[in-house]
C-alpha cells in the first residue's frame, strides 16, 4: 500500500483538550446529527485532498447544509477554540483542505445552489459547494459563461476556486479567479455574516475582494458569491504547431504576444507529454515533436483572420514542422483533449506524481525547462512538462512510485529545486495551485522574515485566534530557520526572538 | 536601484514610526483635490523615478513610484501597447504611485480591465518603515496573501508604494468615435446589445441624450462596424476621451460638487437633483449636484452602488460614503496590521483610518 507520512503539526496551537466523542453532542444544535461525522471510516475519504503524499484524520466532519448552520458551527468552534479546514471538493493540489487532527473539517460541497442567473448584469450569485462547470452550464441558457476553467472544473467548487484564485486554459485573455469574481458573502471568525463587493465596476475601501481572493481558507468562510459571466464567443479556432527544439516553440510563444495576438489559450506540452496523451486518448499529436503549441483564438470574424494569420506566421518563423488548424467543433476539442487528459495520461505512466506550478517570466523559458531536465537527471526521476505557456505557468510533473523507499523523498527535493529556480529567475512558488501545506518551505525563500510576519498580521487581522485552516500558506520563521532558506534581510539576524505562529 | 532613495524614505518612516509623527505621502500631487486632506509633514516620492524593466513580449512593466506617468504611457505607446485601464490625469504631474494609491480607472475599464486587476506586484514601505515586497511580474502569483493589489486604492493608508509591475497589453491598431441622438434609456440598450454581440466597444460617454461609443481594433474591421452601427463619425476620437477622461470637457468646468456615482449600470435614474453624464455603459455617473451628502450616499447606496464626492470647495467629514460597521472593523485592523502607530497619511481615505 502507500507509504505514508503524516503531518508535522507542531505549528499548529491546539488549546482545546477535547476528545473525538464529545464532538457530536458540541454540534447538536447547529445541523442534524447524521450531518455528523466521527467515526474513522466515515473521517478516512476526508484524510487528504488531491495532494495525497501526507495523510491525517480530523476530529470530526461536518456537513452543513444551510448557511445558517455554518454560522452556528463557526460560532461554536469559536467557543471551544476548536480550529476549522473548509473543504469544497477537495481537488486542491497543495493540501490546503488537508484535515487538521486536532480540528474539524467542514465540507461546504452540500451549500450547491445557484441562487440567480442574471443576464442583464451578468452575474450569478451562487453558493460555495457550486461545481465550477455548473456555473456556466445554467448560465448557457443566455449564451453566457464563467471564464475561469480549471481542468478540474467538473469537479471542483468556486469557493475552492476563490480560495486559490485558479487559473485555467483562459486566463491569458481572461484572467484569474480574482479578475471574475464581482461580490463575496464570508462568515468572520465571530460569526457574523459580511458582503464585500458589489455588481458595480469598483467597490470603495479596500480590496477586500481581492485579498480574500487567493486566502486559503485562512481568513473567512466564504458562503455566497457573485461572480462575473461572459458573452460566449461567436467563433473560434484552435492551431496546433509542432517543433523539432523546445527553444523554438517557447520563441513562438513570445513572438506571437509580441506581434500583438492575445490568445484565448496558449499552452505547450514537452515530449513526455505529448507521447503519454498520445497514448492515452489519441488526439493526433505527431508524437516525435519536442514540444507542441496550442493556441486558440476567439474574436469577432475579420480579427480572427488576422490573428490566425499571425500565429500561423509566427510558429513558421520559428521553424515549426507544422502547424494545423482545427477544421471543425469536433477536432479542436480532440486538440484540447489531450491537453485536457495530461495528468491522467501522465498517472498511467507512474504510480504517482508531484505537480507543480512555479511561474515564471516568458522570456527564461528555455533557460528553465533546460535547468529542469538537469535537475530531473541529478535526482534521478522523470519528469515531463505540460504548461500554461501564455502566461508563464509551468507545471513539470515529476513522475514517482511511493512504494519504493526514498522515491517520494527524491520527488520532492527535485520539486523544491525547480521552485527555487522559478524564485530565481523572478517568477513565483506558486501561479494557481496555493502554498497550502506542499510549499509552506518555498514560502521562505520567496519571502524574507519581514514580510512573513506582515503576512501574519493580515492573518491576525480577520483571525486573531488563528482558528481558520492553521498551519497552512504562511510558513512559521520557526519553519524557516529550519529548513535554513529564510532570507537575511540587511544584514539583521531574524532568529533573536522567534514567534512561533 | 535607488536603494539610497529608498534607504531615506524608510528611515523618515522609521523615525516618525518612534515618534508618532503622522506624514502625508505625496507623488505628483496631483490628486491632492480628491478625498481628505492630510495635515502633516509631506513625504514625496518623487525621487523615485525611473522605467526599471520593460519587455514588450513580457507584457508587463515595472516602474518606480514617483515616475511620472506621461513617460510610462509613451514608452508604452512607442512599442503599441497600453495600459487597459487608461488611468485618467487630472494633471501632467500624475505618477505611477499615485494613481495606483488612489485607484481610479478611466474609459475603458469596462471593456477591458480596472487599475486593480493589472497590478502584479508592489514594493511598499510600510508603518513601521520596512521595506516589503509582495507579488511579482507574473500574472499567475499565490503565494502569501494578495498584498499588493490591497494597495490599489488604499489611498497610501497601508503604506508608501516604492515600485510596482503593471500589466501591459497591446493597443488596438485603430480607433474611430461614433455620435449617436439617443434617449437615455435606448442608449443603454443599444450598448448592451452590441456588446453582447461582440462589437469591440471600448468606451461610452452619455450626456444630454447623445451617446458617444469608440470601437477599437483594425482598421478594416472598425470600418465595416461603422457601417453597421451607423453613426456620426467624430473628427478626433483621441482628443475626445482625453478630454472626458482628464475632466477637461465643458461638462466637468464647474463650481457645483461634482459627485462620482457607480451604480450597477443598468440602473435606470439616480433621483438627485443637478446635471449628470455617464460613463462605463451606466455604471459611472457624473452628478454635479448641490444635494447634501447625505442625501448622495444614501440615494446611490439604496441603488447597491456608492457615491464619493469628487471634486467641491467644500468638503463633508468623509468623501466617501459609509460602510458598515463589521466592515469598518475589518479596514481598522488592516490598517493596524500595517501601519500599527497610524502615521501613513491618516485620515486620507476615510476620517477615522
Ligand atoms: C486533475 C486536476 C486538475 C486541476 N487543474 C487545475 C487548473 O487547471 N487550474 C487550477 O487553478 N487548479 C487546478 N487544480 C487544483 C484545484 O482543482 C483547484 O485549486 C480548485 O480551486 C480547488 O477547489 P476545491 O473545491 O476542490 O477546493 P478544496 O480542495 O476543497 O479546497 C481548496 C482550498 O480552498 C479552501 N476553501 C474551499 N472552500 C472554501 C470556502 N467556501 N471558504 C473558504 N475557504 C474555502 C480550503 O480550505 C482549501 O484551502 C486541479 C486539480 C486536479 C485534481
Amino acid at each position: 500500500m502507500y507509504s505514508q507520512k503524516s503531518l508535522n503539526t507542531d505549528e499548529i496551537h491546539h488549546k482545546h483538550m477535547l476528545d473525538r466523542s464529545e464532538i457530536p453532542a458540541l454540534f447538536s444544535s447547529c445541523l442534524p446529527k447524521a450531518c455528523i461525522f466521527t467515526s474513522i471510516e466515515k473521517l478516512r475519504p476526508y484524510e487528504c485532498d488531491a495532494y495525497t503524499a501526507y495523510r491525517s484524520l480530523p476530529l470530526a466532519v461536518l456537513l452543513p447544509e444551510t448557511k445558517q448552520q455554518v454560522i452556528d458551527i463557526v460560532k461554536t468552534c469559536q467557543k471551544y477554540q476548536l480550529p476549522i479546514v473548509t473543504r469544497g471538493a477537495g481537488t486542491g493540489l497543495s493540501g490546503g483542505a488537508h484535515p487538521i487532527e486536532n480540528g474539524i473539517l467542514l465540507n461546504l460541497s452540500k451549500l450547491n445552489q445557484i441562487y440567480e442567473i442574471n443576464h442583464e448584469l451578468q452575474y450569478a450569485r451562487v453558493g460555495p459547494g457550486v461545481r465550477n462547470l455548473a456555473i456556466s452550464e445554467a448560465a448557457s441558457t443566455y449564451d453566457l459563461y464563467y471564464a475561469p476553467d480549471p481542468s478540474s472544473q467538473i469537479a471542483c467548487t468556486i469557493g475552492g476556486n476563490i480560495a486559490e484564485n485558479s487559473g485555467g486554459v483562459h486566463c491569458l485573455k481572461y484572467g484569474l479567479t480574482v479578475h471574475n469574481i464581482l461580490e463575496i458573502t464570508f462568515v468572520n471568525i465571530d460569526g457574523e455574516v459580511i458582503t464585500v463587493g458589489s455588481e458595480c465596476y469598483e467597490n470603495p475601501g479596500y480590496d477586500l475582494l481581492a485579498l480574500l481572493t487567493g486566502s486559503e481558507g485562512m481568513l473567512a468562510i466564504m458562503i455566497q458569491a457573485k461572480v462575473k459571466l461572459l458573452p460566449k464567443p461567436a467563433n473560434k479556432e484552435v492551431i496546433l504547431a509542432a517543433f523539432n527544439r523546445i527553444e523554438d516553440a517557447g520563441e513562438a510563444v513570445a513572438n506571437i504576444i509580441a506581434s500583438g495576438v492575445i490568445p484565448a489559450g496558449l499552452e505547450m506540452m514537452d515530449q513526455a507529454v505529448i507521447q503519454a496523451t498520445e497514448n492515452f486518448c489519441q488526439a493526433g499529436y505527431p508524437t516525435d515533436a519536442a514540444a507542441i503549441l496550442l493556441c486558440e483564438l476567439d474574436g469577432f470574424d475579420e480579427a480572427l483572420q488576422w490573428e490566425i494569420q499571425q500565429v500561423t506566421q509566427q510558429c513558421n518563423q520559428c521553424h515549426a514542422t507544422s502547424v494545423r488548424k482545427a477544421n471543425n467543433a469536433q477536432e479542436q476539442e480532440l486538440f484540447w483533449k489531450g491537453r485536457k487528459s495530461a495528468f491522467p495520461a501522465i498517472g498511467q505512466l507512474a504510480p504517482d506524481y508531484l505537480c507543480m506550478d512555479g511561474t515564471i517570466p516568458r522570456q527564461h523559458l528555455a533557460h528553465v525547462l533546460g535547468e529542469i531536465s538537469n535537475i530531473s537527471e541529478r535526482i534521478g526521476l522523470p519528469v515531463a512538462n505540460v504548461f500554461h505557456a501564455g502566461d508563464g505557468n509551468l507545471h513539470p510533473l515529476i513522475m514517482y512510485d511511493a512504494n519504493n523507499a526514498g522515491e517520494l523523498d527524491k520527488a520532492e527535493e527535485i520539486g523544491s529545486q525547480i521552485l527555487e529556480l522559478c524564485v530565481s529567475v523572478g517568477g513565483t512558488i506558486t501561479g494557481e495551485h496555493g502554498v497550502g501545506i506542499e510549499k509552506l518551505n518555498q514560502m521562505c525563500v520567496q519571502f524574507n522574515s519581514q514580510e512573513l510576519i506582515q503576512f501574519e498580521q493580515v492573518k491576525l487581522a480577520f483571525d486573531p485566534e488563528r482558528l481558520f485552516n492553521p498551519g497552512k500558506a504562511i510558513p512559521t520563521l520557526q519553519r524557516c530557520a529550519e529548513f535554513g532558506a529564510m532570507h537575511v534581510h540587511a544584514g539583521e539576524l531574524p532568529f533573536k526572538d522567534i514567534p512561533r505562529f | 536601484m535607488l536603494n539610497q532613495q529608498i534607504q531615506s524614505l524608510c528611515d523618515t518612516v522609521k523615525h516618525a514610526y518612534e515618534t508618532k509623527q503622522a506624514l502625508n505621502i505625496q507623488g505628483g500631487n496631483s490628486k491632492s483635490f480628491y478625498a481628505n486632506h492630510v495635515d502633516a509633514q509631506t513625504i514625496s516620492t518623487t525621487d523615485l523615478s525611473g522605467i526599471i524593466e520593460y519587455q514588450p513580449s513580457e507584457l508587463y512593466i515595472t516602474a518606480h513610484a514617483g515616475t511620472p506617468l506621461q513617460i510610462i504611457e509613451d514608452t508604452l505607446t512607442e512599442h503599441k501597447q497600453m495600459f487597459s485601464f487608461e488611468p485618467p490625469y487630472y494633471s501632467p504631474s500624475t505618477t505611477l504611485g499615485g494613481s495606483i494609491a488612489c485607484g481610479l480607472s478611466g474609459p475603458r475599464r469596462p471593456y477591458a480591465d480596472a487599475i486593480r486587476d493589472c497590478i502584479l506586484g508592489t514594493d511598499i514601505i510600510n508603518g513601521k518603515g520596512e521595506h516589503l515586497s509582495f507579488g511579482g511580474k507574473v500574472i499567475k502569483n499565490v503565494a502569501g496573501y494578495d498584498v499588493s493589489r490591497l494597495m490599489c486604492g488604499a489611498f497610501g493608508t497601508l503604506g508608501i508604494i516604492t515600485q510596482a509591475s503593471i500589466k501591459v497589453l497591446p493597443k488596438p491598431e485603430h480607433e474611430i468615435t461614433l455620435l449617436f441622438e439617443h434617449h437615455q434609456q435606448q442608449a443603454k440598450k443599444n450598448i448592451q446589445d452590441w456588446l453582447n454581440s461582440l462589437i469591440p466597444i471600448t468606451a461610452t460617454y452619455f450626456q444630454n441624450d447623445h451617446l458617444w461609443i469608440r470601437i477599437s481594433g483594425l482598421e478594416n474591421i472598425v470600418s465595416t462596424i461603422h457601417k453597421k452601427l451607423g453613426g456620426e463619425k467624430i473628427h478626433s476620437s483621441k482628443t475626445f476621451w482625453q478630454a472626458i477622461k482628464n475632466h477637461q470637457a465643458d461638462f466637468f468646468q464647474t463650481d457645483i460638487p461634482l459627485w462620482r456615482c457607480i451604480v450597477p449600470h443598468n440602473t435606470n435614474e439616480i433621483v438627485l437633483q443637478g446635471e449628470s453624464c455617464f460613463e462605463w455603459n451606466g455604471g459611472l455617473r457624473w452628478i454635479k449636484s448641490e444635494e447634501t451628502a447625505e442625501k448622495v450616499f444614501k440615494t446611490c447606496q439604496t441603488l447597491n452602488g456608492y457615491a464619493s464626492l469628487f471634486r467641491s470647495k467644500e468638503k463633508p467629514a468623509d468623501c466617501f460614503a459609509p460602510m458598515n460597521n463589521q466592515v469598518k472593523k475589518l479596514h481598522m485592523n488592516l490598517k493596524h496590521a500595517f501601519d500599527p502607530e497610524n502615521i501613513l497619511n491618516p485620515g486620507r481615505m476615510y476620517s477615522w483610518c
